[in-house]
């Protein structure tokens, strides 16, 4: 919804917070099961939660929340309690600001006192953290701190070590270093939140005197957006493309007209530098997995010219995908993701010129339209946006670039072949198959959570899950990792089911699409069927639910050799297959 | 600016914070008179007050005023400052 994009106007959110809630609704953006959301605070947290509702509902996730008494947050997670065990919560969020470090440093104080005040306010927190680890196994989100609302020792309150700010920013550090080390942890930055939006106006103290919000109300909705997008990153809502414009986007002018050689890039100009910054941007953000696309109304060999300056940041080869066309840029964006195996709704669609952006907007729902002004906040606004925010860095997102590239060359071999079992063959394609293991536990997250289409339950599990299921000997799983000439493409499918007597019921079959039709499938349910027949097992079950986005899947069971047993009203899809005379299916990967 | 014009708009933030379009304040309108009026919409009221009128609401007023009234008396003070 627009009016929740950024840069949006934190005064109208929460004075329209009940108009936008209701719109938000009707518009069944968020469907799903509801993420529960424990809120314990150590200030009043009412508008937090109303504010962030509103972000989630928006990137597609609705929620229930609970919220602690005031300032009940700490009791609330070391004491029983049974109401919040009762809520089973999803996430919890810890909302401590400034207002709650209790064990300041008094100018009297020495190193060792201040030392020993550093490490309690610490292992406050950190004890809070096991506990709450221990006892939930949810997703964890603690606020860092802002910075001091005022620091009697100036400058150097930065650098004395009985400073305020030396404190904060120390017990900054620590949590960032238990956040680094531990799994289901993560830091919201209210730090860089309430720098960006201003301190001052963030820690406006009249909110605490009259009402005890440590956040000013104006400033909470800038809070609430920056925890739901780190939310919807651990959730999987992140965009996975930018898909660009070329003239006056990605360089000044325009190339048809100007050529070449006048176009403004490199470091000659203010405007050509400010271009080049937007590249780097964008380059940094390549570097780790976004994929950069190009959609532009010019003639081909005309605009990739642009790219052929050695001034140029960005070269062809750095976009997985172009349509250099004339064609209605909403059209081009669809066929790009039906082409890169993703839904519309991962791009996020970057254009200086408004008619254009109106139209993706209007044609493509659920890609995200940035409003631009001039270049010199292009990066800006896709940063602050959020849009690309990770919840981690992982191997595989690094390495995920050079897959796409290694896709393209795929997909011009498989052309070379009038035969695609030829082609399949030619692949040299090798699996590995076998139980959860600890190295790829929380790349299998990231797949229940991300995976979409081909998703046959689309039940989300955490990592803890995933351990858990991982040591259960009621349970069979699987992960498949597929490597072939062209690279590696990681761990791409997860399939996992409960033994019950002498049925194995799958509640989990996913697969990466970048690797479809690439006999994987096959070779998962050969594994399956092998680990289910070394436990007695005689019939696997399997499910399908549907959602808006797995209709890819809808027959891949009668395809994989079950028969369906029943469907339901609601479309969902029970099937069976008798294991005891299974043939192996896979003809192509050969297993390691 | 006459209490007809401030009504005005007050009215247009009152049906903002609690989305009802059917909402007419008048002097003696209290908290008990709007069902979703509670301690923390009121939060929300004194921000979008402030804003709408371009006035910032002291400490002592937020939680003393009896009714809409008396809001509309300190905005009108505290627009002609």
């Amino acid at each position: 919804m627009r009016e929740l994009e950024f840069p949006f106007n934190g005064e109208y959110i929460v004075t329209k917070k009940r108009a936008i809630k209701r719109q938000l609704l009707e518009s069944g953006a968020a469907t799903g099961t509801p993420k529960k959301i424990a809120i314990l605070g150590g200030s009043t947290t009412s508008h937090i939660k109303d504010c962030l509702e509103l972000f989630l509902l928006d990137k597609g996730i609705p929620c229930e929340f609970y919220e602690s008494e005031y300032n009940r947050y700490y009791e609330d997670l070391m004491f029983d309690n049974p109401e919040l065990k009762e809520f089973a919560p999803d996430v919890i969020f810890i909302h401590t600001t400034f207002r709650n470090i209790k064990n300041l440093p008094a100018i009297s104080d020495s190193k060792e006192d201040v030392a020993a005040k550093l490490d309690a306010e610490y292992k406050k927190f950190e004890t809070l953290w096991a506990k709450a680890k221990s006892l939930y196994g949810c997703v964890l989100i603690q606020n860092n701190f802002e910075l001091p609302y005022v620091r009697s020792l100036g400058s150097i309150d930065a650098t004395e070590y009985r400073g305020y700010v030396r404190f904060v920013n120390d017990l900054n550090a620590k949590f960032a270093d238990y956040a680094e080390a531990n799994e289901g942890f993560w830091i919201n930055d209210i730090n860089y939140a309430s720098a960006c939006f201003g301190l001052d106006k963030w820690a406006e103290p009249s909110y605490w005197q009259l009402y005890k919000y440590a956040v000013a109300l104006p400033a909470i909705p800038h809070m609430a957006f920056e925890l739901s997008n780190l939310i919807g990153s651990i959730f999987g809502k992140t965009k996975k493309v930018v898909c660009l414009d070329l003239d006056n986007t990605l360089w000044g002018g325009v190339i048809g007209d100007d050529g070449p050689e006048r176009i403004e890039i490199g470091q000659e100009t203010a405007l050509a530098e400010t271009y080049s910054e937007f590249q780097e941007y964008l380059k940094t953000l390549a570097a780790r997995g976004i994929l950069l696309t190009i959609n532009s109304k010019n003639e081909e060999d005309v605009a990739l010219k642009g790219f052929e300056r050695p001034d140029s940041v960005l070269r062809k080869e750095d976009f997985v995908n172009r349509k250099i066309n004339w064609n209605p840029k909403s059209e081009n964006l669809v066929k790009m993701a039906g082409e890169l195996n993703l839904l519309p709704e991962s791009f996020v669609f970057v254009d200086d010129n408004p008619a254009e952006r109106e139209i993706v907007r209007q044609q493509v729902k659920g890609c995200r339209v940035p409003e631009l002004t001039t270049p010199e906040t292009y990066a800006y606004m896709i940063d602050r946006s959020g849009y690309f925010n990770p919840a981690a860095v992982s191997d595989d997102d690094l390495k995920r670039v050079g897959m796409y590239k290694e896709n393209a060359k795929r997909l011009e071999l498989e052309e070379s072949f009038a035969d695609y079992g030829e082609y399949l063959n030619s692949l040299e394609m090798e699996g590995e198959i076998g139980p959860f293991k600890d190295i790829y536990f929380s790349r299998i997250a990231q797949l229940t959570n991300k995976s979409n289409q081909f998703n046959l339950t689309t039940k989300r599990f955490s990592e803890n899950d995933i351990i858990n299921m991982a040591s259960d000997g009621n349970r069979i799983t699987l992960y498949g990792k597929l490597v072939d000439k062209f690279g590696d493409n990681g761990v791409v499918s997860v399939v996992e089911g409960e033994i019950k007597g002498d049925v194995l019921d799958i509640e989990l079959w996913l697969m990466s699409c970048r690797v479809l039709k690439r006999d994987m499938e096959y070779a998962m349910l050969d594994k399956l069927v092998e680990a289910a027949k070394a436990k007695g097992i005689k019939t696997l079950k399997g499910n399908f639910y549907p959602t808006a986005k797995n209709k890819m899947v809808r027959e891949f069971y009668d395809t994989m050799g079950f028969t369906l047993t029943e469907e339901d009203g609601e479309g969902n899809r029970y099937y069976t297959l008798d294991i005891s005379e299974y043939k192996k299916q896979n003809n192509y990967i050969r297993m390691v | 600016m006459t209490r007809d014009e401030i009504y005005e708009k007050l009215n247009a933030v009152f049906r903002d914070i609690f989305d009802d379009d059917t909402i007419t304040v008048t002097d003696s309108t209290t908290a008990a008179d709007i069902e979703a009026w509670d301690s923390l919409e009121h939060v929300s009221l004194m921000m979008a007050i402030g804003t709408e009128f371009g006035i910032k609401i002291p400490l002592n007023k937020v939680n003393s005023m009896q009714n809409v009234g008396e809001m509309v008396d300190f905005i009108a003070e505290a627009v002609l400052k």
